[in-house]
C-alpha cells in the first residue's frame, strides 16, 4: 500500500470531524499512520467543510493533491471535490441528490458558481449532480449512490425511533459504514473507534447505523474499489494528536501554571484542552494549571505578564487579531523583562482574514510588534512533534534570558491530525535562569534591573522575602524605578538588547533549525513552520529522481542564527524560498541579514497548507530550469 | 513584625506631583493604612497605571508594579491568582481605569477577586495637560479645555455596583483619615473592593476645586462655609448586605445614592456584600490544592530538574494502541 487519501465533507455541524476522528483512530488502531487536514468556513452551521485524511504504512508528514474515496454528505462536497478524485477512485454519494441541480445549491458561493458555470459550459456537463458524477465516471471514477434516507429509516425502526430527523447526525456514521466496507478495512476496529468517540448509549446507536452501512455496501456495491486499506502488525505505540494537543502538553511539560486568553480561532482549542485537563499528575504531589478566559487579548497579556511577575511560568495563546491587540502589553513585557509566552496561531490576515484558515504572513510582525526596540525571542515550530518540545522549550528560554518569547505555530499545523511515536520527553529539563531564592538575598539591597555583564540580572518573584522592587513600562534604573538620563538610558538599552547575543551565543543550533539533505547540495530550500512536511516529501521524491535538493528550516527567527544561515546559503546555485505568504517574508529577513538573497519564490497565500504534490511540481520546474523565479500555489478547495 | 507608615516610605525617588495634589494625601492614606494593617512591604503590591496617579507604585515602599494606560487590573488579576498570598492592591486615574481601560473595570467585577482598587477620581487628564477625563460633568469647562465637556459622566460607584464589585466607597484625598479608614476596609473586605477617590487636581481642574469641595462658594449667612461632602455612616446608611434577599434593595440604595453630586456629595462606604465567593474560592473548587500550591508556589522540577509532570494521562487519551 503506498498511501491511501480520505476525504469526508458535508455543511458544517453534520458531523464531518467527528466522522474523520473515527476514521483517524480507526486507522491508528490499525497500525497505520495517519496525517489529517482539517477545512472549514468561519460558520457555524451549514457551510462547506471537509477533512482530508491520508494513511499508509510508513510515516506521512504532509498531504497529496489526491483522493481515492470521497465520502459526501451532501451535493456541494461532490461538486467542489470530485476533480480531485483518482483514476479508479470512488464517490460515496447519496442517492437521494444525484438529481439536484448544481447550481441550486444554496451554499455556494458567487465567485465558485462562476467557476462551476465555466467548466459545465468548457466540458459539456449537464445541470445535475447526475451528469456532474456521469462526468467523473468517464474518467474512470467509481459512483457509490447510497440512499442515506433509507438506510436511516431502517436504523430508525430498529432504535425505535420514528423520526429521521433526530437521527440524520449519523449520516456521517453511514459514509464511514460504506467507505471502510469498500476498502476492505477490519470492522472490528472501526467499531472500537466509534466506542471511543461517543458516550456508551451514542455509540450504540452509531454502531448499529456503521453495521447497517458497511453490510448494505458489502451487498450492493459488486464492482470493487480498486483501493485497499489493510491493518498491519505494527506494535510500536502511538498518539494520534492535533496541533492544539501538542501545545497544551507541551506547555505543561515545560511548568507552565496559568494560561490566560480570549477566544479566537484557531488557538482556543488548546486552552479548551488545557482546561479540562488542568489538574496535572507529576511525580509528586498533583500540580495544576489555572486558564483564565479573559475580557479580551490586552487582558490576556497582561494578566500572563502578571503571573510571571508572581513567578508562574505564564503564557497566553492566540491568533493574528490578538496578537495586535497584545503588541503594547508585549512591549511593557520587553521594557520590565518579563518571561512571558505568547503562542501564536497565524491564520489567514490581514484584518479579519480569513479567520478558519492557514496563513503564513506574521512573521515578521512577531518580530516587529510593538513600539520600540526590545529583546524578544520568535521560535516557529514545523510540525505537531516541534510544537510539544518548543512549547515546552519557550519557558526555558523567556526565564532563562527573560524576555517575552513567542511560539508561532499556523492554523495548518493547529487543526491536523496527524499519529506519532508516544513522545519521549523524559529528558526534559527545567532551567529557571538566574532566580533567586530568599536565602540568597538576606542583608541584600535588591535591584531588578542590576547591570551585569550578560545583561541578565537576577530575578526573584514578587512577594519574596526580604525583596521589595519595581518595576516599570517607563525607562527605569536599576531599582525599577522611572528615569530619564541619558547615560542611564544607554545602559539600560544596552543590557536589555545585549540578552540577544547571549541567546545567539548559548541556544543549541539544532534548537534553532533542522537541515535536511546533502549540506553540499547545488541548491537549497529555506522555509520555516507548516511547509516543511510537505518540503521533506517532495524532496524525498525528487531525490529519486537524482535531483539532490537540501532543506534549511529556521526554527528560531530572532534572534536568527545568522553566521550559520551565511555558510550554509553561500555558493548555492538555487537558493528556493517556500513560505504561505505573499512577499516571501523569511527570504526578506536572511537578505536583509545575510545579505544573500533568494534567487526563487515558492509562494501560497490561498489560506489552504501547501501539499506535498504541489511542492513537488514547483520545485522540479525550478530544479529543471522551466520556473519562474516567482510560483504561486492555488491547490485547495 | 509590626509595621509603621515609615516603613512603607521610599528615600531615593522625588515625588513629582504639583504643589498642593491630592496624590500626596493618597500616599499618606496608603502608607498609613498599609502600617495600621501590618502589611508586609515585601508581601503587598501596588499594581500602578500611567498618569500622575501612576507613580504612586512607585513613591510607596512595597513592591509596585507601574504598569500600561488602562491595563492595571488584569496585571493584578494575573498576580493575585498566580500567588493568592500576597495583598494586591490596583491603583489609576480616573481616564485610565473608566475611559481607556473600562472594559477591565466591567469584566474584573465580575470575577471577584480578593484585592483592592483605587481610582483617583479628579475629572482630568493631568498629565496631558488637563483633558476631560470620563467623569468629568457634562459641560463643565475646566480650564485648559477649548469648548466645555460634551459627554456625560460614568458613574464610576453605579458601575462597580452592577459590574460586581462586592465593596464599592468614596473617599476624598484631602480627608486622609477618612481615606486611610475607607482603604484599610476596602483591604480587609472579603472580595474585590472599589474605592473611589475624589481629589482635586490644583493644575488643571479649575472647578471642582479644595475650596469647591468645601463649599467656600456657598457661605451661610454667619459667613461660615459646608462642605458639599458628607459621611454616608453618619446619616445612618447601612450598606451592607447580609444575605441574597437584600441583594437588591440594598443595590438600588446605593446607586440612588451613587447619582448625588452637586451640592451633597455623599462619601463612605456605599455597598459591602462578603457572603459572595471570591474567584480564588471558585478557582479552589476546581482545585483543591489551589491556595496551598497555587501557581506560583508550584515545583517545577525533580531535585535533578527534570521537568516532574507526568504526561501519562495525556498520552493515555490519545494512545492509538
Amino acid at each position: 500500500m503506498d498511501s491511501i487519501n480520505w476525504m469526508a465533507g458535508g455543511p458544517q455541524g453534520s458531523g464531518v470531524d467527528t466522522a474523520a476522528n473515527i476514521f483517524g483512530l480507526a486507522c491508528g488502531y490499525g497500525g497505520l499512520n495517519v496525517f489529517g487536514r482539517r477545512e472549514y468556513h468561519s460558520n457555524i452551521k451549514g457551510l462547506h467543510s471537509y477533512f482530508h485524511l491520508r494513511v499508509a504504512n510508513s510515516e506521512i508528514l504532509a498531504n497529496l493533491n489526491d483522493v481515492n474515496l470521497l465520502a459526501a454528505f451532501d451535493a456541494e462536497t461532490v461538486v467542489r471535490h470530485a476533480q480531485e478524485v483518482v483514476a479508479e477512485g470512488g464517490i460515496i454519494v447519496d442517492s437521494q441528490e444525484v438529481t439536484t441541480k448544481m447550481l441550486d445549491i444554496p451554499t455556494l458561493p458567487p465567485e465558485f458558481r462562476t467557476e462551476l458555470r465555466e467548466f459545465m459550459k468548457t466540458n459539456d456537463v449537464g445541470e445535475t449532480l447526475k451528469d456532474f458524477l456521469d462526468y467523473a465516471q468517464d474518467n474512470k471514477v467509481q459512483v457509490y449512490p447510497v440512499p442515506y434516507i433509507g438506510l436511516l429509516n431502517v436504523i430508525g425502526k430498529k432504535l425505535n425511533i420514528p423520526q429521521i430527523s433526530r437521527i440524520t447526525r449519523m449520516i456521517n456514521v453511514l459514509t464511514i459504514g460504506v467507505s471502510f466496507a469498500l476498502l476492505k478495512y477490519d470492522r472490528n476496529l472501526v467499531e472500537r473507534a466509534v466506542k471511543a468517540t461517543f458516550s456508551e448509549k451514542i455509540a450504540m446507536m452509531n454502531i448499529l447505523a456503521l453495521n447497517e452501512a458497511y453490510d448494505y455496501a458489502e451487498r450492493t456495491f459488486t464492482n470493487n474499489l480498486k483501493f485497499r486499506l489493510n491493518k498491519t502488525e505494527s506494535k510500536e505505540e502511538r498518539i494520534y494528536l492535533t496541533g492544539n494537543q501538542a501545545v497544551a502538553m507541551g506547555k505543561v511539560l515545560g511548568g507552565c501554571r496559568v494560561q490566560t486568553y480570549y477566544p479566537i480561532t484557531p488557538a482556543a482549542d488548546e486552552s479548551e484542552y488545557l482546561e479540562a485537563h488542568q489538574i496535572l499528575k507529576t511525580r509528586g504531589e498533583d500540580e495544576a494549571i489555572v486558564v483564565i478566559q479573559t475580557e479580551d487579548e490586552i487582558a490576556a497579556i497582561n494578566s500572563a505578564s502578571g503571573a510571571a511577575l508572581a513567578g508562574a511560568r505564564a503564557a497566553t495563546s492566540t491568533s493574528g487579531p490578538g496578537f495586535s491587540l497584545m503588541a503594547e502589553g508585549l512591549g511593557w513585557a520587553g521594557n520590565s523583562e518579563v518571561p512571558v509566552v505568547v503562542t501564536y496561531y497565524q491564520r489567514g490576515a490581514p484584518a479579519t482574514g480569513l479567520p478558519t484558515r492557514h496563513g503564513q504572513a506574521d512573521l515578521r510582525f512577531a518580530m516587529h510588534a510593538g513600539h520600540g526596540e526590545f529583546a524578544r525571542i520568535v521560535l516557529a515550530s514545523g510540525d505537531i512533534k516541534e510544537c510539544f518540545f518548543d512549547a515546552a522549550q519557550a519557558f526555558n528560554l523567556a526565564e532563562k534570558y527573560q524576555m517575552p518569547v513567542i511560539h508561532l505555530i499556523d492554523k495548518a499545523m493547529a487543526n491536523c491530525s496527524q499519529t506519532y511515536p508516544v513522545f519521549n520527553y523524559n529528558g526534559f529539563k527545567i532551567d529557571r535562569g538566574e532566580l533567586l531564592t530568599e536565602k540568597d538575598l538576606v542583608g541584600q539591597e535588591y535591584k531588578r534591573f542590576r547591570f551585569t555583564e550578560t545583561g541578565i540580572s537576577p530575578r526573584a518573584p514578587l512577594g519574596t522575602q526580604n525583596v521589595v522592587q519595581w518595576c516599570t513600562g517607563d525607562e527605569h534604573n536599576e531599582k525599577g524605578h522611572i528615569s530619564e538620563e541619558p547615560l542611564n538610558r544607554r545602559q539600560m538599552m544596552e543590557k536589555r538588547m545585549r540578552k540577544l547575543e547571549l541567546v545567539d551565543r548559548e541556544v543549541p543550533i539544532e534548537d534553532k533549525l533542522n537541515f535536511f539533505g546533502e549540506e553540499s547540495s547545488e541548491d537549497i530550500v529555506v522555509s520555516w513552520g507548516s511547509p516543511k512536511g510537505a518540503i521533506i516529501e517532495a524532496l524525498a521524491m525528487l531525490k529519486k529522481e537524482k535531483y539532490g535538493i537540501g532543506f534549511l528550516q529556521l526554527r528560531m527567527l530572532n534572534p536568527l542564527p545568522v553566521d550559520y544561515v551565511r555558510k550554509a546559503l553561500a555558493g548555492k546555485n538555487r537558493i528556493i524560498d517556500v513560505e504561505d505568504n505573499y512577499t516571501g517574508q523569511l527570504g526578506g529577513i536572511i537578505r536583509e541579514k545575510t545579505g544573500i538573497a533568494s534567487n526563487f519564490h515558492i509562494l501560497k497565500y490561498t489560506g489552504r497548507p501547501t501539499t506535498t504534490t504541489e511542492i513537488y511540481h514547483a520545485l522540479k520546474a525550478v530544479v529543471t530550469g522551466k520556473a519562474s523565479a516567482r510560483q504561486v500555489l492555488t491547490f485547495g478547495n | 513584625m509590626e509595621t509603621k507608615p515609615s516603613d512603607f516610605r521610599v528615600s531615593d525617588v522625588y515625588a513629582d506631583w504639583c504643589p498642593g495634589c491630592g496624590d500626596f494625601g493618597i500616599m499618606n492614606a496608603l502608607q498609613m493604612a498599609f502600617a495600621e494593617l501590618n502589611l508586609q512591604p515585601h508581601r503587598t503590591v501596588i499594581v500602578s497605571g500611567i498618569g500622575c496617579s501612576g507613580k504612586e507604585a512607585h513613591n510607596v515602599k512595597a513592591n509596585g508594579v507601574h504598569t500600561l494606560h488602562g491595563r492595571t487590573l488584569p496585571f493584578a488579576t494575573g498576580i493575585k491568582i498566580a500567588n493568592p498570598e500576597l495583598e494586591v492592591l490596583a491603583i489609576g486615574g480616573d481616564g485610565d481605569g473608566l475611559g481607556i481601560g473600562v472594559g477591565h473595570f466591567v469584566n474584573t467585577g465580575r470575577r471577584n477577586i480578593d484585592m483592592t482598587y483605587i481610582i483617583h477620581n479628579n475629572g482630568v487628564y493631568g498629565l496631558t495637560k488637563g483633558q476631560a477625563a470620563p467623569t468629568l460633568k457634562r459641560d463643565l469647562k475646566t480650564k485648559s479645555l477649548p469648548k466645555p465637556n460634551i459627554n456625560e459622566a460614568v458613574n464610576p460607584i453605579g458601575l462597580a455596583i452592577i459590574s460586581g464589585y462586592t465593596f464599592a466607597a468614596r473617599s476624598y484625598a484631602y480627608d486622609v483619615k477618612h481615606l486611610k479608614d475607607t482603604i484599610k476596609q476596602a483591604i480587609q473586605h472579603k472580595g474585590l473592593a472599589f474605592v473611589e477617590c475624589l481629589q482635586p487636581c490644583p493644575t488643571y481642574n479649575d472647578i471642582n476645586t479644595k475650596e469647591w469641595y468645601a463649599g467656600e462658594d456657598r457661605k451661610d449667612a454667619q459667613g461660615k462655609s459646608h462642605s458639599r461632602l458628607y459621611k454616608l455612616e453618619e446619616t445612618g446608611f447601612d450598606p451592607e448586605v447580609r444575605d441574597w434577599k437584600q441583594d437588591l434593595s440594598k443595590k438600588m440604595a446605593a446607586l440612588e445614592k451613587s447619582e448625588e453630586w452637586g451640592d451633597r456629595i455623599p462619601i463612605g462606604v456605599f455597598y459591602k456584600k462578603e457572603y459572595e465567593s471570591t474567584y480564588e474560592e471558585r478557582v479552589n473548587n476546581r482545585i483543591p490544592f489551589y491556595r496551598n500550591r497555587p501557581p506560583a508556589k508550584q515545583k517545577l522540577s525533580d531535585e535533578r530538574d527534570f521537568s516532574a509532570v507526568d504526561l501519562s494521562p495525556f498520552m493515555e487519551e490519545l494512545k492509538t494502541s
